[in-house]
């Protein structure tokens, strides 16, 4: 087992060899990749040396310390956060080695092929098509289909994509999860204008797009087991960002009211003060996840903390924008513009009051999640259900 | 985590002794007894006390093993009253183990040979005696005391104490209750399981423990560990609500289903289910705040005052409303947690008072 020692040491020898200051920012990632430092409790040879995941930390303090670039998460994060786990889980060898070390050092953008018009929620119901190409000796797939809510889709060079590969089972049961490329001639992505006057998301049509059977991730069929490991982790990254005391968006009106006493009233000082202590409680309850992941004993609290991210991120930003008054009437800049990140909590009140209602959208709505909790963590049954052993082609829709 | 952070999690000890507790009151859990006896005044279970104070040892654990105590502290004692809200148990645990004690140890400070002071936490330590702070439940840990003579309204426990403290101008006295010149007038309370009672002290009467300012001081370290704590009996409260809820909504069936698969039903008790974890966080903070002796400790006892009650109301109003005609039956115990939850949001503070105590400390001023 590798213990910290031995971590930092082999830190401390990355940094010799590969000094920040003389070494390219790409380079010095793919030496600490193929170093084993990337993440430590990946396997050895694929960026990870089977140490404990608590250890990290040790190895960021010390890359920290000496200024070494990092990976600049946030441009990378659906590859961090679901593909690379979800290639991890299911991939073959020859998978995890093409595409683990690219996606880390963050020379390849990942996006999520997921939703579709037709299926939000229901995301099981979904109708893009993937067929075999008979003529095609590597039995190749052909795609066809659309696909929405794709952030990044117009960066990104990669997608994990799931498609229907027989329609004549249960809709379950009938899915497949693919790599795809982006650079397809059959791939085309549209800007999808929001609330907020950008397009942070796309539209992805698939027009005819050929996947090769290698990119195809688990068994044919068994695509909806393998989503489910990407959707679990991105709930959990959705929710689970650690910040100090005032750190979110609260943090943010109580600097303006404590600065512009001019500002207050009654009425809002009474609602500040209840946000105030439940975005306190919300901090203090996702820091209690931490420790019990930490002691090795995961709570479920995980899939409630964004259903109260959601909530608390849409009142604060409410607020915000009635306390700002007259200021409140205004907005920054309606111009139509395709960011590369999702910014939460950027810009103005207007911004953080339109973005945040997405919160209780994206990544599961607020009531899907409620089901979830009462179903699995609350062993409540579920609903009646007359889809589950119908033939996908045979739903309505 | 850094060092800093709180420890919110519970030990290994922690887990024992609360299975000790819930052992201990699941095997004398009796509510159609337990309601008679409480309607005629006396609800405490004088065998309960014993095997919970003396047995487990639960009533000495704030105290040092000097003084015949565990020598544990605040994190214990809060699962202590996490089982016993749960069960919604009449005993006078958080008014003398937890309210008197810490104040008794708090006079202990200067005058350690004290043999009064000394002598009482042995006998609290013990579970022998019951000694509750003569002030109305609701006063918060900055809240006004008492002035002296005069009848105290509202005190909780007080007929079942044997010594009651009494804060005066010159100080804070230990009064026996069974001396002349006392009188405890019982009074309905709403719950029916913490008895109140109306206290009138001779002015001559009991001995002086501390002296002002000191005594001033002790009282209010006395409230805040209360309110910290009560924090943990609103947890107990809100789980055992929740629990039961889910258990009556899987088995009971209308329209020829459980009701709890209907979403109308599963989503109030998913978003109960995240008040709940929330409360238990904050409650964990507050004792750990407490049990360190941290800095932070008046924030996190406002902040755990300021959210813990409301969830403990919510739960047992949901857990009402969700068993239908049941739950507003006598002989269902939904209402004792109902009643008890009510009266707990107004215990050692209101959700209103504890945010404007936040609201100074971090700095959130009114307008001008």
């Amino acid at each position: 087992m590798t213990d910290a020692a031995e971590l930092r040491s082999l830190t401390r020898k990355l940094l010799a060899e590969h000094p920040p200051a003389t070494t390219g920012r790409t380079d010095f990632l793919k030496a600490r990749f193929d170093a084993g430092l990337a993440w430590v409790h990946y396997p050895a040879g694929l960026g990870g040396l089977d140490a404990p995941r608590s250890l990290q930390a040790v190895v960021d303090a010390e890359l920290t310390a000496a200024g070494a670039p990092d990976n600049d998460p946030r441009r990378i994060g659906i590859g961090l956060g679901m593909a690379a786990p979800t290639i991890l889980r299911y991939g073959t060898q020859e998978q995890k080695e093409r595409f683990l070390r690219p996606l880390w050092v963050g020379e390849e953008v990942w996006c999520q092929l997921f939703s579709e018009p037709g299926a939000g929620s229901d995301l099981a119901a979904l109708g893009t098509r993937a067929v075999r190409d008979g003529d095609s000796a590597s039995g190749d797939w052909i795609v066809n289909g659309q696909k929405v809510w794709t952030s990044s889709a117009h960066v990104a060079r990669w997608a994990i994509l799931i498609a229907r590969t027989d329609p004549d089972l249960p809709k379950h049961r009938g899915i497949s999860y693919f790599l795809c490329d982006m650079t397809d001639p059959g791939v085309e992505v549209r800007p999808l204008r929001q609330i907020t006057g950008e397009a942070e998301f796309n539209e992805v049509f698939l027009t005819d797009v050929r996947i090769p059977d290698a990119h195809r991730l688990g068994e044919i069929g068994d695509g909806w087991k393998v989503a489910q490991t990407t959707l679990m982790n991105e709930r959990v990254s959705i929710g689970g960002a650690r910040l100090p005391r005032e750190g979110g968006m609260i943090g943010t009106v109580a600097r303006t009211w404590r600065e512009r006493p001019e500002l207050r009233t009654h009425e809002l000082r009474q609602r500040l003060l209840t946000l105030w202590v439940e975005a306190e409680v919300a901090r203090l309850t996702a820091e209690r996840l931490r420790q019990q992941l930490v002691a090795g004993q995961p709570g479920p609290e995980g899939s409630g903390m964004k259903l109260a991210f959601a909530r608390l991120n849409q009142e604060i930003s409410g607020l915000e924008v009635e306390l700002l008054g007259e200021e409140g009437l205004l907005y920054s800049d309606w111009t139509m513009r395709r960011p590369e990140l999702v910014d939460f909590t950027g810009r103005d009140a207007g911004y953080r009051y339109l973005r945040a209602k997405g919160n209780s959208i994206e990544g599961g709505t607020s009531e899907v999640l409620l089901n979830i909790v009462a179903e699995r963590v609350l062993g409540l049954p579920s609903e009646p259900r007359n889809d589950k052993d119908v033939a996908w082609k045979d739903l309505a829709r | 985590m850094t060092d800093a952070s709180p420890d919110l999690l519970y030990s290994d000890t922690e887990d024992d002794l609360r299975a000790a507790v819930r052992s201990l009151l699941t095997d004398r859990a009796d509510v159609p007894a337990a309601l008679i006896l409480a309607e005629a005044g006396d609800p405490y279970d004088a065998e309960l006390w014993t095997s919970l104070a003396a047995g487990i040892g639960a009533s000495g654990l704030l105290v040092p093993e000097k003084l015949g105590g565990q020598g544990a502290g605040h994190r214990e004692a809060a699962v202590v009253l996490e089982e016993l809200g749960r069960a919604v148990t009449a005993a006078p645990y958080l008014t003398s183990s937890v309210v008197a004690t810490e104040t008794l140890l708090a006079c202990d400070g200067e005058s350690t040979e004290s043999t009064d002071v000394a002598g009482l936490l042995t006998a609290l330590a013990h579970g022998h005696r019951v000694a509750v702070l003569a002030v109305p439940l609701s006063t918060a840990p900055d809240g006004p005391l008492p002035a002296g003579a005069g009848t105290v309204t509202g005190v909780a426990d007080a007929v079942r104490a044997d010594v009651l403290l009494v804060v005066r101008h010159d100080g804070l006295y230990a009064v026996e209750t069974a001396s002349p010149g006392v009188t405890v007038e019982p009074l309905t309370p709403l719950d029916l399981t913490r008895p109140l009672a109306a206290v009138t002290v001779d002015p001559a009467a009991g001995i002086r423990i501390a002296e002002a300012p000191a005594a001033q001081a002790a009282v209010r370290r006395g409230l805040l560990a209360g309110a910290g704590l009560l924090a943990s009996e609103q947890l107990g409260i809100a789980e055992w609500c929740l629990e039961e809820t889910v258990r009556h909504t899987r088995e009971r069936k209308q329209f020829n289903r459980p009701i709890g698969s209907f979403q109308a039903l599963k989503h109030r008790m998913a978003q109960l289910w995240l008040e709940v974890v929330s409360a238990r966080a904050t409650a964990r903070n507050a004792a750990d705040a407490l049990a360190t002796g941290s800095p932070e400790a008046p924030l996190a006892v406002a902040l755990a005052q300021a959210y813990c009650g409301r969830v403990a109301v919510h739960a047992a109003e949901e857990c009402v409303q969700l068993h239908g005609g049941i739950g507003m039956t006598w002989e269902h115990p939904a209402h004792l947690y109902l009643k008890r939850a009510k009266s707990d949001e107004i215990a050692f503070g209101s959700k209103g008072r504890h945010q404007e105590t936040l609201a100074a400390l971090v700095d959130l001023p009114g307008p001008r």
